[in-house]
C-alpha cells in the first residue's frame, strides 16, 4: 500500500483526515503509524456524542510491543465510531486508509484544517521521523 | 583453617588465569573507575562469615524464641491464617525449576511455569466468579490499593470510598497509594459489625471512582453483598470486593452479586504465615477492565506447528514498556506464592474447598456457643460469620492474652490498636486446624483469665 | 508393551491442564475431622449468601498432581539447571540453607500479630537485617517493608516527596536517564511526579553537562543505577551529587545493580539520599519465577522521620514494633514486609560475612570482564571500558546478515542456555546484555562463550538455523499477537 494518498490531509501525530464535507471529516491512522507499531492487538476510541479537542488522546491503539495515544487531529464531536475495530482491529495494519478508519468527527472549527499537512508534507515530515 | 566459601567457585588459579587473559595483574584494577573518593577500602561492618553446621544452629537458635503455631494453638486471624497445607505444597515449590527461575520471559522455556500461573488464574476465576484474573499481586492490601487506583483511572474519578470494616492495613496502605496518585479517601462506619449502609449510601455520588468491601469483613462478619452493590453501582461508579477466597469455597462469589473487581489474599491457600509475609494478592476483573489490570496475566496461544502454548501477554501496557504513562508501577508477581495457592486449590479440589471452608464455619460456630456462655465474655455483633468474631473481654485484651500463653495459646487481635471505640474488644479466628480439645481449653484459659 | 506412539506424534500433544485430568471423586486432601457438634450451615449463614454452584477446582489424586507438576517444571528452566546470565537480573545461586531456614516453625509458622515479645527472635532477625544492609550500602537506616524492587522505588520517592513537602518546597520533578530500568518512570509517576529524561552522552554516562540544564528549583530527585545499566560505572558521581544537592534536590539509588560494589563501593559514600536493594538479585533470594521479592529502602539521617510504619527498634535488649512515627508516609505493604524473604537474605549475608561479599563483587566483575573480552572479538562492543558485573553487546553486525538478536537469544535455548537480557537498555541498538555472577565457574563461561561464538559463524554461514531457532524446546516461537488480540486468559470448559 502506498505510504499516502494525495487527497487526505494529515497531523503531525500520524493521523490522517478525508473531508466528507463542509462540517465532517474521517479520522484514522496513517500507514507509516501503523508500519511503525506493528501488529495492533487493542484500539481503544471514543464514544459516540464525546467531544475532542485538537492535539487531545481520543483514546489508545495498543500493539505488541507499546501503547500509543490517538490525538484527535480536529476538534468538534464524535459522530461515528468504526465498531468494527473493536473485534478487528487489525484491520487497520490491513488498510489504515480504508477499513482501518476510526471515527468521523463533526467539526467545532473548519480552520483547523489549515493547519493540518499535504500529503507531500506529510510524505516529508514521516520521512524524517524514520 | 580459613573460611571457605561455597559459592564462589573461582579458584586462585583460575583469577590468575582470567586476569592474565585481561592483561592485568590485579583484581583492583577492574574497580579502578570507581573515584578514589568513594572507594570503599575498610572492610563492611557486618558479622563474620559462619560455617554451614553453626548457621544452621543460630538460625534454629533464633527460630527457637518465638512462639509458633506448631506448638501453641493460634487464635489469631485478622487477614492470616494458620491453615492446613498439604505436603504437596512444599514439595512442589522446592522443584528449584520453579523457584531459580526468574520471570517467564522467555516462555520457550518456561512452559512450566506459564502453565502453572494460567490454571492458578483459572482457579481464582473460578472461585470469584469473575472473567479475568492477573497472576498475582504482593499481598491482598496493595492489591486493593491497585483496584483503588485502576477504578479512578478508568472512570476518570477522584473519590475512593471505603468501609471501615476493611482491615485496617489495607486503608492504611489505600491511603499511602492515595497520596501518589492525588486520590481523596471517604471511610465509612460500621453498625453491628458490618459496614453501615446508610451513611454508605450518603456517601457515594458522581465523583465517587469506587466502593470498597471486605468480605468476609474484618470483624469476619459477611456484607450483604447485594445491598452494597446497589449503592455502589448507583452512580456509576465501580464496586471492588477484597473477598478471602477460602471463604467463596461457601459464600456465594462477588461476581455474582456484580462486583467489578475483586481482590484479596491466597494466603489461606498453601502459604505459610511467616510473620506476614510473603503472601500472594490476587486481582480479578470483569471482562470490560480486562485491559486495565495491573501487573503480569498469562494467555494462551499456539506455536509455529499449532501446539498450544502460554505466553506473558497484554504486556504494552505494563511499566516497562509504557514508563511515566503507567499507571501502575508493578513488575514482578508473587510467582512461587501463587504457584503454592494453585498447588493447593488442586489438592483440595471441588470438594476439598468446600468442605474445608465448612469446617471453619462449624467450629467458628462451636467457639462461639461456647464463648457466649461464658460469665463475663460477651458476643458483640450477630451478624452471620465465617471464621472469625468479635467477643468483649472483662480485662484488656493484652493482659487475657498473656495468661492464655501459660497455656500455650495465643489468643485473639486486640482491637482496641485500630478501633478506639472497641476497647476491650478481641477478634477471634478459628481454623479448620483448631480442635475441639484447644477451642474448649481457650474457653476455659478465658474463664480464668477473667479475673486479675 | 511398547510405546508405539512415533516421537513426533508425541510431541504434538499438548500437556495437559490440571483441569483436562479432573475426574468427579478424586481427591488429594486429608482434611481434619470434624470434633465439634455439627450445625445446618444455613441456621449460621443465610441460604442466600451462600453459592448455588461449587467452583470448578480440579479432581485429582495426589500422585497425579505430582506428575502434573513434576511434568510442568521439567517445562521450566532455572538457575539449578543451567546458566542464566541475564542482565540486570543477577541470577545467581539460590543456597538450599536459605531455603530450609525459612521453613523452620519458628519463622514460617508465626503470626504478624502475635505480642512482640513471643516474636524476639524474629524482630532480632529483622533488627540485624536493618543494620547490616545499613552498613553495606552506607545508609544510616533501613526499612524492611517493601515487597519488590519496584516497591523500594516508590517508597523511596513517597519519602522524598515527603521530605521536600515537609521543608515548605514544592518540588515534583524526577531525573531519569535514558539508560534507567523503565520502572523508575512508572514508580515516579504513581507517587505524583513527575519525569524528566535526561540522555546519557557518547560514551554511556550520565550527561553532566544536560544534567546541569535541567535541575532546578522544581527537581525533587535524581534516580540512578550504579553501575548503570550499561554495567559502567558513572564516574561523575561526585560531581552529579553536587550538582543535584546544591539544586536541593535528594539522590535516588536503584539497587538493581548492587552486585558490583559489594565491600568496594557504597552508594551512602556516593552522595546518594535513598537506595533500594533487591534482596532477590543481590543477596540470593530465590526469583521464585518472578516473586516473591523483598526491596529493603535505606536512608539518610534527614529522611529517618519519613520512614514507613512500622520500624524495628531495639530498647533495652527487647526487639520492638515502632509504629510511632508521625512524621512517616504512612504504611507501604501489610504487616513487616516480605519476612519469609528477608529470612533468606539474612542467613545468606551471615553464611557470607564481609570478605566473602567482597569477593562476591570482585568476582561477578572479574567474570563478567573476560567474558566481555572473549566476545568483543565477534560482537560489537558499543562501549569499550572495563565494566563492572555485566556488559552490553550489540548484535549489528549480525542483523547485517538477517539475524537478529532475537534470532541470537532463541538460538542459545538450543544449548540449554536462558538467554542474556535483550532490546535493553533502549539506547543500544539489538542489544544483548550480559550478566554472568560469582556463583558460574570458568568452565561454564567457556561453554557459553563457544556457543556464542559459534552462533556468530552460523549467522555469517548459516543464518537460517538462528532465525528458526528454536528446535530443541518443547514448544516453538509463540504467537505474541494472537494471544493479544484474542486473549485467552483462563481455561473454560468446553461442553
Amino acid at each position: 500500500m502506498s505510504q499516502v494518498q494525495a487527497e487526505l490531509k494529515y497531523s503531525k501525530e500520524h493521523e490522517w483526515v478525508e473531508v466528507l464535507d463542509n462540517e465532517r471529516v474521517r479520522v484514522g491512522i496513517t500507514q507509516f503509524a501503523q508500519e511503525q507499531l506493528g501488529d495492533i492487538v487493542f484500539i481503544e476510541l471514543p464514544e459516540q456524542g464525546a467531544t475532542v479537542k485538537v492535539n487531545e488522546s481520543m483514546g489508545t491503539v495498543e500493539s505488541v510491543k507499546a501503547v500509543s495515544d490517538i490525538y484527535s487531529p480536529v476538534s468538534g464531536e464524535i459522530v461515528e465510531v468504526n465498531g468494527e475495530l473493536e473485534e478487528a482491529p487489525e484491520a487497520i495494519n490491513g488498510d489504515a486508509y480504508g477499513a482501518g478508519w476510526m471515527v468521523v468527527i463533526k467539526l467545532a472549527d473548519a480552520a483547523e484544517l489549515d493547519e493540518l499537512m499535504t500529503a507531500e508534507q506529510y510524505e516529508a515530515f514521516s520521512k524524517e521521523e524514520e | 583453617m580459613t573460611v571457605k566459601y561455597r559459592y564462589l567457585p573461582t579458584t586462585k588459579t583460575d583469577r590468575k588465569d582470567m586476569l592474565a587473559d585481561l592483561g592485568i595483574s590485579d583484581i583492583s584494577e577492574l574497580f579502578s573507575d570507581i573515584p578514589e573518593k568513594v572507594r570503599f577500602k575498610g572492610e563492611l561492618q557486618i558479622p563474620e562469615a559462619i560455617p554451614e553446621a553453626d548457621l544452621t544452629r543460630h538460625m534454629g537458635r533464633m527460630a527457637g524464641e518465638n512462639v509458633n503455631a506448631l506448638d501453641y494453638a493460634c487464635f489469631l486471624g485478622a487477614g492470616t491464617y494458620d491453615h492446613y497445607i498439604p505436603s504437596v505444597v512444599n514439595h512442589v515449590i522446592s522443584r528449584s525449576e520453579f523457584y531459580t527461575a526468574y520471570t517467564p520471559y522467555q516462555p520457550e522455556i518456561s512452559q512450566g511455569e506459564l502453565q502453572a500461573i494460567f490454571e492458578f488464574q483459572t482457579m481464582i476465576c473460578e472461585l470469584t466468579g469473575m472473567d479475568v484474573a492477573n497472576s498475582s499481586m504482593y499481598d491482598g492490601a496493595t492489591a486493593l490499593a491497585e483496584a483503588a487506583a485502576m477504578t479512578a483511572a478508568k472512570t476518570k474519578r477522584k473519590k475512593i470510598v471505603v468501609s471501615r470494616a476493611v482491615h485496617p492495613e489495607a486503608r492504611s496502605i489505600l491511603l499511602t497509594y492515595a497520596k501518589g496518585h492525588g486520590l481523596e479517601v471517604i471511610e465509612v462506619g460500621c453498625q453491628n459489625g458490618l459496614t453501615d449502609l446508610a451513611a454508605l449510601a450518603a456517601a457515594v455520588d458522581e465523583q465517587t471512582a469506587s466502593v470498597l468491601v471486605q468480605y468476609p469483613n474484618f470483624f469476619g462478619s459477611v456484607e450483604d453483598l447485594s445491598a452494597v452493590e446497589q449503592i455502589a453501582h448507583k452512580h456509576k461508579g465501580l464496586f471492588v470486593v477484597s473477598a478471602n477466597p477460602l471463604a467463596l469455597g461457601l459464600l456465594k462469589e462477588p461476581g455474582a452479586y456484580g462486583a467489578d473487581v475483586v481482590v484479596g489474599d491466597a494466603q489461606p491457600f498453601g502459604i505459610p504465615m511467616a510473620f506476614g509475609g510473603p503472601h500472594c494478592g490476587y486481582f480479578a476483573v470483569k471482562k470490560e477492565l480486562m485491559r486495565q489490570i495491573p501487573g503480569r496475566i498469562v494467555g494462551q496461544t499456539q506455536d509455529e506447528s499449532g501446539r498450544r502454548g502460554f505466553v506473558l501477554t497484554l504486556q504494552a501496557r505494563e511499566q516497562h514498556i509504557r514508563r511515566e504513562k503507567a499507571s501502575s508501577n508493578i513488575c514482578s508477581n508473587q510467582a512461587l506464592n501463587a504457584l503454592a495457592a494453585a498447588v493447593s486449590m488442586t489438592a483440595l479440589g471441588k470438594q476439598g474447598v468446600q468442605e474445608m471452608a465448612l469446617l471453619n464455619v462449624q467450629k467458628t460456630q462451636y467457639a462461639k456457643q461456647q464463648l457466649a456462655q461464658l460469665d463475663g465474655y460477651e458476643i458483640v455483633y450477630d451478624s452471620p460469620v465465617f471464621n472469625e468474631f468479635v467477643i468483649k473481654t472483662p480485662r484488656p485484651v493484652g493482659d487475657i492474652n498473656k495468661a492464655l500463653l501459660q497455656d500455650h495459646i495465643i489468643g485473639g487481635l486486640d482491637l482496641s490498636r485500630d478501633y478506639a471505640e472497641l476497647n476491650q474488644h478481641m477478634l477471634i479466628a478459628v481454623t479448620e486446624l483448631r480442635t475441639k480439645e484447644e477451642i474448649d481449653r481457650l474457653v476455659k484459659g478465658l474463664e480464668g483469665a477473667r479475673h486479675a | 508393551m511398547l510405546n508405539t506412539i512415533p516421537k513426533a506424534e508425541q510431541q504434538q500433544k499438548d500437556k495437559a491442564l490440571i483441569f483436562e485430568m479432573s475426574k468427579p471423586g478424586r481427591v488429594s486432601y486429608s482434611l481434619p475431622v470434624c470434633d465439634v457438634p455439627e450445625v445446618e450451615v444455613t441456621s449460621i449463614i443465610p441460604s442466600d449468601f451462600l453459592r448455588e454452584a461449587p467452583a470448578e477446582l480440579p479432581e485429582v489424586s495426589e500422585l497425579q498432581l505430582m506428575r502434573h507438576y513434576t511434568e510442568l517444571s521439567k517445562r521450566n528452566h532455572g538457575v539449578d539447571s543451567g546458566f542464566y546470565p541475564l542482565g540486570s537480573c543477577t541470577m545467581k545461586y539460590n543456597p538450599k540453607i536459605n531455603e530450609d531456614v525459612a521453613r523452620y516453625p519458628g519463622f514460617a509458622r508465626i503470626h504478624p500479630y502475635q505480642p512482640e515479645e513471643t516474636v524476639q527472635g524474629a524482630l532480632q532477625l529483622m533488627y540485624e537485617l536493618q543494620e547490616d544492609l545499613a552498613a553495606i550500602t552506607g545508609m544510616d537506616a533501613v526499612t524492611l517493608q517493601s515487597a519488590a524492587g519496584a516497591q523500594g522505588e516508590w517508597t523511596g520517592l513517597m519519602m522524598i516527596r515527603a521530605y521536600h513537602e515537609s521543608r515548605g518546597e514544592k518540588r515534583t520533578k524526577v531525573i531519569v536517564p535514558d539508560s534507567a530500568h523503565g520502572t523508575n518512570p512508572a514508580s515516579a509517576s504513581v507517587a505524583g511526579l513527575e519525569t524528566i529524561t535526561v540522555a546519557s552522552d557518547a560514551n554511556g554516562f550520565v550527561d553532566v553537562e544536560a544534567l546541569r540544564q535541567v535541575v532546578g528549583p522544581d527537581t525533587a530527585a535524581l534516580m540512578l543505577t550504579n553501575p548503570n545499566t550499561l554495567g559502567l560505572f558513572e564516574k561523575g558521581i561526585v560531581e552529579i551529587a553536587e550538582i543535584v544537592h546544591e539544586a536541593g534536590g535528594l539522590l535516588y539509588y536503584d539497587g538493581a545493580n548492587a552486585n558490583a560494589i559489594l565491600g568496594k563501593a557504597r552508594p551512602g559514600d556516593m552522595g546518594f539520599d535513598v537506595v533500594h536493594l533487591n534482596l532477590h538479585k543481590t543477596f540470593t533470594t530465590p526469583h521464585g519465577g518472578g516473586g516473591p521479592g523483598s526491596g529493603p529502602v535505606g536512608v539518610k539521617k534527614e529522611l529517618l522521620p519519613f520512614l514507613p510504619k512500622p520500624m524495628v527498634i531495639k530498647e533495652d535488649d527487647m526487639y520492638r514494633l515502632d509504629f510511632d512515627r508521625p512524621q512517616s508516609i504512612g504504611r507501604v505493604k501489610a504487616y513487616y514486609g516480605n519476612f519469609g524473604i528477608n529470612v533468606r537474605a539474612y542467613t545468606y549475608i551471615r553464611t557470607m560475612g564481609p570478605e566473602g561479599l567482597r569477593l562476591v563483587s570482585e568476582n561477578a566483575v572479574l567474570n563478567a570482564n573476560y567474558m566481555m573480552r572473549k566476545l568483543a572479538k565477534h560482537y560489537d562492543l558499543p562501549f569499550d571500558y572495563v565494566c563492572k558485573h555485566e556488559f552490553v553487546l550489540s548484535g549489528k553486525r549480525q542483523k547485517k546478515q538477517g539475524v537478529r538478536t532475537l534470532d541470537i537469544a532463541k538460538r542459545l535455548l538450543d544449548f540449554g542456555y536462558h538467554p542474556p537480557t535483550i532490546y535493553f537498555p533502549l539506547i543500544v541498538e539489538e542489544c544483548l546484555m550480559i550478566e554472568p555472577t560469582e556463583t558460574e565457574s570458568k568452565e561454564t563461561l567457556d561453554e557459553f562463550i563457544e556457543a556464542m561464538i559459534q552462533i556468530a559463524q552460523e549467522a555469517e554461514v548459516t543464518p537460517e538455523i538462528v532465525q528458526e531457532a528454536p528446535h530443541h524446546t518443547v514448544v516453538s516461537r509463540l504467537d505474541e499477537v494472537l494471544a493479544a488480540r484474542k486473549p485467552v486468559l483462563r481455561y473454560t470448559k468446553s461442553e
